[in-house]
């Protein structure tokens, strides 16, 4: 186990050296010069060249890069040039929310999902599980910001139900915080839930017709039993591993629903940052999503050997 | 995923079967015919591209038309949708519209397999280093959030079609790459491809006659459900300003635009939402289906 | 009285005080503030807080007067190169520092040598300062300069604690310390800046909100959507197309004010390479394509009629404005006249950039196909905003839609862009006469002598056209029909004084 995990973090180091170096020369490439797209209307020649001057930029670019990798591994991931604040500060205040925002999509996903995939897998064949398989493509298929502004639509304009934006933190007032949320979850979940459901459903197929699920309905077991304790729990295993991997994904999912529902969070931050060409919190992200990405696959794998003793032996 | 020129018939029944008893290629066309599903979409699909080829052809109004006295008009008889913020009919440049999405999410796909299906076949045909730093560099790009490279790739191209196509092929490719490694790896086990090598088969030759047609199959399922997601991506972008700009049309701006007239002007919002929607749908449906298909497995 | 009634009366009247004191004011803003250190600051919204957070030297009246605030009363010598100014004496900063006149001087020496200052320009005419009493100070001027008293309305005249800005340095817009009516509390980049208000203050009677949160929230539609739903109280710059809705809400009231600022097309007319082109070097051309143009039907178009059509830097109301020169009427045959002058009868190509947002693309979308039937071939290059504003500086575009958010004075509107040596000048208009006439304005404190020669200017630049305007954006503010006290500005700017809101 200690070896496999070593094995693979060694791996992961050029893959994280590999995205430093790209992002950074996506950076480098955006048209535009970062101080001058900051500087917004007010134009003092002077005062860009001495912020030129402070950001290094007029350093040569290999320098610029190892100036910037060496701060990142001490931590310091440089300082947003709107607003002075520091990168690694700006993401501990956005990346909760995000969280905030994916866990409760995540949620809404599972509740749905899965037991929608069961229902289908144990319904196979039947107009149920066609129709439900429509439905779960169907979800996959509406673009999430159309729906967003839909539901702003109807539920915030027309109907006055829920809010249409903003963000309260969980720890001022968990009510507040957890209603302003609902309609992005829902929108950022949708998707995932038609995901979850055809995994499901597929990894409760390949169960159902095993050998030791045969042998308990012959055994005469109750049906539900047969379904919820015997192939559920072997069914799990990929549902798991796929929850991890797609935590990920949401987070990035969530560039577009945070952006219509300005929500202040990663993925708004990100975008707003490419726009204003504020390039060290654009490089300090990209960074910080992919060690993150790395190391959710990581535990993926790590807890999927776990589940599975069989894969144990390799 | 080799089929024997002759159907297996182990009993009288299978022999009568339609299915089991026709030539393999016919068996997966039958299947993928018996799939309502499938169909459905690829009803969609052709219905959306037929309008997309046709547009010239319609009797619609010019979707450049701009007419000052029918700014935002609701549906109408002579606007069935309505018009948008410059007087234009909206139905009119949805169907025109239909060119730019489709476009974008066929080129994008067609840019992803160009590059990620050889480098695929490189990586895990060749092995050793090439394949290390071909997987490398996957990992790299699949490491950053698709919809964020595809961002800052189209922002650095600068805002057009053209420059969201790449974008998005470019930010697709990865999966390919790592998709047809797979397959690859699994494929050259074979051991049919261990014969062709003993038998001094060349390289190309073997690449060509027996690793390509083998892996084709899920790379053409993975390809048309890539189809639906890059047409999203494409909306995505164009919403967020940087794919296809005014004046002309595609569904992603149309919402761009939409978005600020949502009071006064719903329809605007809703046609090309329902009309990225039912693509995609059909592309994911078709998808499917092409993956139960060429499924050995019953599912 | 038991203890329990006690306890219950108490509780109650501790409620009711709360709840009369617990009295938030939540403004939506179009987007959210840079730096929030007035000498390093840049945006517009920036502005807006600093009303509440920062007082300035002066400030001015809807009809743009300078009245007092930190300064009381002001005099120029009669050469003009000097300023003698007197403040009050019961102002004080945030963190207890006083203000007086050592505090201004190190306010001006901030503005003016902070590495990172942006003000330096709009200071530039002060070389020396000298305390004259606690609170009498004079300011020594290289020439006279009739803008100083309306840079003293902005930015460069607010005035921030010097013991926290020493402290601070770069980092004070991490936590400004000011002297306004509210302090600073907390700022969450992208969601929400808060202020509460500062019990010291020398008017604090006139304030009757305890704190002001400030919200970005980009979008349009949802701003409005929550201001309907009572989640905010106020929002700036309503979209003119939302006004039927706004005004059609009984829940909801709409004031409004014409900007001090411009929207129009900069041709390039002599920077770099790209500049050398038939529109660069002939203006009939460019005179053909302001003629081209219906000024008033864009405002109904793409504005409903609520922002108003302009052809001079200064908006039709404004006292700067030239009434020789009137918006032309729309007149596609003098057009077709001139492109035909120039020798192309049979038409021209002329490609636009423009930001890729809705409006101005909307509004170049209009002007091509009104442009199309003069012969003029608009082809629209939209770029993100950070490219065409470089590519703009560089010279790399042929015309550029693009505006300014205006300022008090008019020089502030005009001398940057016209004058050879111009900071924001990116046609590279050049005109010797131009760039007298511009400096005398600005050096006269005489209003007709200015008058005066910005009528002679508008004169050469009418003809010359090398900014061709289009619209002046009217700031619309939308607010809960419970609050009262609120006064438009033109510059945009929402002043908390005497606003106060019925509860219920």
């Amino acid at each position: 186990m200690l070896s496999f995990i070593l094995r693979r973090l060694v791996i992961a180091i050029p893959t994280i050296i590999l995205i430093s170096v790209f992002v950074f020369t996506l950076q480098k490439l955006l048209p535009g010069d970062p101080v001058l797209a900051m500087a917004g209307e007010e134009r003092d020649p002077q005062v860009l060249e001495f912020l030129r001057e402070k950001y290094r930029l007029n350093d040569p670019i290999p320098v610029q890069y190892f100036t910037w990798i060496g701060n990142a591994l001490t931590g310091d991931l440089g300082i947003s040039l709107r607003t002075n604040q520091p990168v690694l500060e700006l993401i501990g205040e956005k990346l909760p929310v995000t969280i905030q925002l994916a866990t409760m999509a995540m949620i809404f996903a599972l509740l749905i999902g899965v037991p929608a995939g069961i229902f289908s897998a144990v319904k196979k064949g039947t107009v149920t599980d066609y129709v439900a398989n429509v439905v779960a493509l169907s979800g996959l298929s509406i673009p999430n910001f159309w729906l967003g502004i839909m539901l702003i639509l109807l539920v915030s304009v027309k109907w006055k139900l829920l809010p249409a934006s903003g963000y309260v933190p969980l720890s001022e007032d968990p009510i507040r915080s957890i209603t302003v949320m609902i309609m992005p979850a829902f929108v950022l979940g949708t998707a995932l839930a038609a995901t979850l459901m055809r995994h499901t459903r597929s990894a409760m197929l390949s169960v159902l017709s095993s050998d030791y699920v045969r042998t308990a309905r012959a055994k005469g077991l109750v049906e539900r039993k047969v379904i919820l304790k015997h192939a559920f729990r072997n069914a799990l295993t990929p549902i798991v591993t796929l929850t991890a991997l797609l935590f990920g994904e949401l987070i990035a999912g969530a560039v577009l629903t945070e952006q219509i529902f300005t929500i202040p969070g990663f993925g708004k931050l990100v975008v707003d940052a490419v726009f204003n060409r504020d390039y060290a919190v654009v490089q300090g992200i990209v960074l910080v999503t992919a060690v993150g990405f790395i190391f959710m696959n990581l535990l993926a794998d790590v807890a999927y050997v776990l589940l599975n003793p069989r894969l144990r032996k390799q | 995923m080799a089929q024997p020129a002759t159907p297996i018939t182990i009993d009288a029944e299978s022999a009568a079967d339609p299915v089991l008893s026709a030539r393999p290629e016919n068996r997966v066309w039958k299947k993928f015919r018996h799939h309502r599903s499938a169909m459905l979409g690829g009803v969609l699909v052709v219905f959306f591209c037929a309008i997309a080829l046709l547009a010239p052809l319609l009797p619609i109004p010019d979707p450049a038309a701009t007419d000052w006295g029918a700014v935002r008009k609701g549906p109408s008889a002579a606007h069935w949708f309505g018009t948008d913020e410059l007087g234009r009919d909206v139905l009119s440049r949805l169907i025109w519209g239909a060119q730019a999405s489709l476009l974008a999410g066929v080129v994008s796909v067609a840019i992803a397999l160009g590059l990620g299906v050889p480098l695929g076949i490189i990586a895990g045909y060749f092995g050793g280093w090439t394949d290390a730093i071909i997987s490398r560099c996957t990992e790299a790009l699949l490491a950053a959030p698709f919809l964020i490279l595809a961002i800052a790739l189209a922002a650095f191209l600068g805002p057009s079609l053209t420059n969201a196509m790449i974008a998005i092929g470019i930010s697709a490719t990865p999966i390919f790459i790592r998709l047809t490694r797979g397959q690859v790896l699994s494929v050259a086990a074979e051991d049919y491809v261990e014969s062709a090598r003993a038998i001094g088969l060349s390289t190309p030759r073997i690449l060509r006659r027996y690793i390509f047609p083998n892996v084709l199959p899920p790379v053409l399922v993975q390809a048309t459900l890539t189809v639906a997601t890059a047409i999203i991506a494409e909306a995505s972008l164009s919403f967020l300003g940087l794919g296809q700009q005014p004046p002309a049309p595609s569904w992603g701006s149309m919402l761009n635009t939409a978005k600020n007239f949502l009071n006064q002007a719903p329809w605007m919002a809703l046609w090309p939402g329902i009309a990225i929607f039912m693509v995609v749908l059909g592309f994911n449906l078709l998808g499917d289906g092409l993956r139960d298909a060429l499924d050995p497995r019953e599912h | 009285m038991t203890l329990t009634k006690m306890t219950l009366a108490a509780a109650l009247l501790g409620a009711t005080t709360l709840g009369a004191q617990a009295a938030d004011l939540r403004i939506a803003l179009q987007s959210d503030a840079d730096v929030l250190d007035p000498d390093q600051s840049r945006t517009f919204v920036g502005r807006i807080v600093y009303t509440s957070l920062c007082d300035k030297l002066v400030d001015i009246t809807p009809d743009l007067e300078i009245i007092p605030q930190l300064a009381t009363e002001w005099s120029f010598s009669e050469d003009g190169k000097q300023l003698t100014m007197k403040l009050r004496d019961d102002a004080v900063f945030h963190d207890g520092t006083p203000f007086d006149a050592e505090a201004v001087a190190a306010n001006i020496d901030r503005s003016q040598n902070l590495e990172t200052s942006r003000r330096k320009s709009e200071l530039s005419s002060i070389t020396g300062v000298e305390v004259l009493g606690s609170h009498e100070i004079r300011f020594d001027l290289a020439d006279a300069d009739a803008t100083l008293m309306a840079q003293f309305a902005d930015r460069a005249g607010m005035m921030v604690s010097p013991t926290a800005a020493e402290a601070a340095g770069d980092d004070f817009g991490l936590n400004p310390v000011c002297s306004g009516p509210y302090q600073f509390k907390e700022r969450v980049a992208q969601d929400r800046i808060v202020l509460e208000k500062f019990a010291d203050y020398y008017n604090a009677d006139e304030y009757h909100f305890d704190s002001v949160t400030y919200l970005p929230i980009p979008d349009t539609t949802v701003r409005l959507a929550n201001l309907q739903s009572g989640d905010i109280d106020m929002l700036e710059r309503l979209a003119a197309t939302d006004l039927a809705q706004a005004e059609g809400d009984d829940g909801i009231k709409v004031e409004s004010a014409v900007s001090l600022g411009y929207q129009g097309i900069t041709i390039n007319v002599a920077n770099g390479e790209k500049g050398d082109n038939p529109w660069g070097n002939d203006k009939r051309l460019r005179q053909a394509l302001s003629y081209a143009i219906d000024r008033e039907a864009i405002n109904q178009v793409v504005f409903n009629g609520a922002f108003a059509a302009g052809n001079q830097p200064f908006p039709p109301n404004s006292p700067w404005y030239s009434t020789d020169f009137p918006v032309p009427e729309r007149d596609v045959e003098k057009a077709k006249e001139l492109l035909a002058e120039a020798g192309f009868a049979d038409g021209i190509d002329l490609e636009v950039q423009v930001p890729n947002t809705t409006i101005p693309l909307q509004l170049m979308q209009v002007v091509q196909s009104m442009a199309a039937e003069a012969g003029i071939n608009i082809s629209i290059t939209s770029k993100e905003f950070a490219t065409l504003l470089a590519d703009q500086s560089a010279g790399d575009y042929q015309a550029s839609q693009i505006g300014w958010s205006g300022r008090v004075d008019p020089d502030g509107n005009i001398h940057q862009f016209m004058t050879s040596d111009g900071g924001i000048n990116d046609s590279k208009f050049s005109n010797p006469e131009v760039d007298e006439l511009l400096n005398k304005a600005r050096k006269s404190n005489d209003q007709d002598v200015r008058r005066e020669s910005y009528t002679a200017a508008r004169a050469i630049l009418n003809e010359e056209l090398p900014i061709v305007y289009l619209y002046h954006q009217t700031w619309i503010w939308a607010l809960d029909s419970d609050i009262s006290g609120f006064t438009p500005y033109p510059d945009g700017m929402i002043r908390l004084e005497g606003m106060k809101k019925e509860e219920g």
